[in-house]
């Protein structure tokens, strides 16, 4: 008996049992991916192996790390000095949380961009979008964990922003914490949801993602549906087969992404303060606040909103408007597919309304995460303001300029691009 | 093989109806200790107990941080100029008159203290929660070049006068909050309870 006739036998064993080939030839080897792909569709399977690195690098720091408020910051000294390469597997998983952000932004915005959200794709979008919030959580509550100074502030503030909620608001703060003031307790609390609640979340939904990506298909920057025109298989003609066609590109980007991963993670780990503050190198003070505390750059966009809303409206509060303002910001994503009404897809083909608010919404999210970074004066808060206009204007006018613009005719197929 | 009398639909409903019902009551009760747990523990509340302090070498423009259920509350002398000052310039402050329940009843007044000289106000920011920084001196400051003396919180720019009250236009919405305390000496004061009286 040949090794071929042998590997035959032993797969025709296993499917009989499991659909092995047949995930296999669904998900990769017959996957059909458009042909004209750019640039733009590389992240998602960036974001996977970040994923896979975060869990594994994950589960070795919660080997060595201590989750009490008397211990956690020495134990991740420890960590750093004593563990052997404990440094690296730390570096890692910071670096990783910040590569994590920059990959699902571009991630994010290339579904903006294609329009990738559009019917018949508005359930990928959701569970993206939802793995974006998760995520969120996700890097917060592991933010808390080394439990230096900045790690303490930034539970404290994060936590307050619950109270501001009318009526329940207190309570429910408390609840959350489970003390009156963030304490080991919380640290506690947030350090089952980094380890076991969220990254089962993450991972439950990155599947649902995917899953639902593999029902309808990819899109394409044109915003072609391929599907249209087979070929006398069924094969959409415009396609090739993501296994080993699409996937060489992607590790080839893998590549690329690992040089300049390993570069960070090598010389410049702390990220000039941006991936790690210097301010956390202090252990926890809970009686005293640092001069000047900013949240990771991640999140600094949504929290120059929240400094923004310095006027009470409504009868509510500024720090309630604050926290709902910021709260919109994220969950506006979400409801994108239903505040579309172009006939078409792709920004190729949309009008100069739709090209000039994206534009808009790009440089009011930069500008923002600037802003978020920085002390206010009254200047920034102004502009903090405009540029808040500026990110909801491309989401709340969105069913406005997609219907009066003038879009330009899409292809019918990639060949005519 | 047909069963022997007929599916009654009407009854099927009503038990399918019922049996959700009960599974929804038992699902809400078994969330309970769940959610309970959330709370904060008998350990956490024991440590609201009281505490003592003495003040007896408390000085002028010093601030003493004492730690009460995990929080800063500070302790200062306030000098009877000070105190003048805060009973007559109210016009630049949202809460000159401690409207808000942000303070037992006895400390209700100008000075929101229950002694006069002795100010006890919890270091927690009403915006966020961080911990304001003690500026006790009326000179010119980075953020007010006017200021009269009082806290400045680093983290949002809110800022309190020297009873802790809040400033208009800033991002905090009351005063500080004043803990329940009591002087059981003239040097002994105590902090987490209103005393006997």
């Amino acid at each position: 008996m040949t090794t071929d006739t042998r590997t035959k036998r032993f797969l025709s064993w296993i499917d009989f049992r499991f659909p092995l080939t047949e995930v296999f030839e669904r998900h990769l080897s017959k996957y059909p991916a458009p042909t004209n792909l750019n640039i733009w569709y590389l992240f998602g399977f960036l974001l996977i192996v970040v994923l896979a690195m975060q869990i594994v690098t994950g589960l070795w720091l919660m080997m060595n790390y201590t989750n009490s408020a008397e211990e956690a910051f020495s134990s991740v000294e420890y960590i750093m000095r004593d563990v052997e390469y404990g440094w690296l597997i730390r570096y890692m998983h910071a670096a990783g949380a910040s590569a994590f952000f920059a990959l699902i932004y571009l991630h994010m915005f290339r579904g903006m961009m294609y329009g990738s959200y559009q019917k018949p794709r508005e359930l990928i979008w959701l569970g993206g979008w939802f793995t974006y919030l998760i995520l969120m959580a996700e890097g917060f509550t592991g933010y808390v964990l080394p439990w230096g100074q900045m790690s303490f502030w930034a539970a404290q503030v994060i936590i307050s922003l619950f109270s501001s909620i009318p009526v329940v608001g207190e309570d429910l703060a408390t609840w959350i914490r489970g003390d009156y003031l963030v304490s080991g307790i919380t640290l506690s609390r947030l350090f089952a949801f980094h380890v076991v609640l969220l990254p089962i979340l993450l991972i439950a939904i990155v599947f649902f993602h995917i899953l639902a990506l593999h029902e309808i298909g990819s899109n394409n920057p044109d915003g072609i549906d391929v599907k249209k025109h087979l070929d006398e298989d069924g094969v959409p003609l415009d396609t090739k087969p993501f296994f080993p066609y699409d996937i060489s590109h992607d590790i080839f980007a893998l590549g690329v992404f690992l040089i300049i991963f390993c570069s960070v993670v090598f010389f410049f780990p702390t990220g000039g303060g941006y991936i790690i503050e210097y301010v956390n190198y202090e252990p926890a003070n809970p009686l005293s606040t640092p001069a000047h505390i900013v949240p990771s750059w991640y999140y600094t966009p949504f929290y120059a909103m929240l400094r923004a809303v310095d006027f009470p409206l409504f009868g509510l509060t500024a720090k309630f408007l604050g926290f709902a303002t910021m709260m919109a910001a994220v969950a506006i994503f979400a409801v994108l597919p239903w505040l579309d009404r172009s006939p078409v897809k792709s920004i190729k083909y949309k009008g100069i309304l739709s090209k000039s608010f994206l534009g808009i919404f790009v440089v009011s999210f930069f500008a923002l995460c600037y802003l978020g970074m920085v002390p206010p004066t009254e200047t920034k808060t102004l502009l903090s303001k405009i540029f808040t206009l500026g990110y909801f204007s491309y989401f709340l006018l969105m069913p406005i300029y997609t219907r009066i613009e003038k879009c330009k005719p899409v292809p019918e197929r990639v060949a005519e691009v | 093989m047909q069963p022997k009398s007929p599916p009654n639909p009407i009854r099927r409903q009503l038990l399918t109806s019922i049996t959700s019902f009960l599974g929804l009551v038992g699902v809400i009760f078994a969330a309970i200790p769940f959610l309970s747990a959330f709370r904060p523990s008998a350990r956490a509340e024991a440590a609201g107990a009281p505490v003592k302090v003495n003040i007896s070498k408390l000085t002028q423009g010093e601030l003493m941080t004492v730690e009460w259920r995990g929080m800063p509350v500070f302790v200062y002398k306030v000098s009877s100029e000070a105190q003048n000052v805060l009973s007559a310039d109210k016009s630049k402050l949202a809460d000159p008159n401690s409207d808000q329940q942000q303070q037992p009843e006895y400390a209700q007044n100008d000075t929101r203290s229950r002694k006069k000289g002795i100010a006890v106000v919890k270091g927690v920011c009403t915006h966020l929660g961080c911990a304001p920084k003690f500026y006790p001196e009326a000179t010119s400051q980075d953020f007010d070049p006017n200021w009269q003396g009082g806290f400045f919180c680093p983290c949002h720019g809110s800022k309190f006068d020297l009873a802790g009250r809040v400033y208009a236009n800033v991002p905090a919405p009351t005063n500080l909050e004043v803990p329940p305390h009591y002087f059981e000496t003239d040097s002994t004061l105590v902090i987490g309870s209103d005393g006997a009286s």
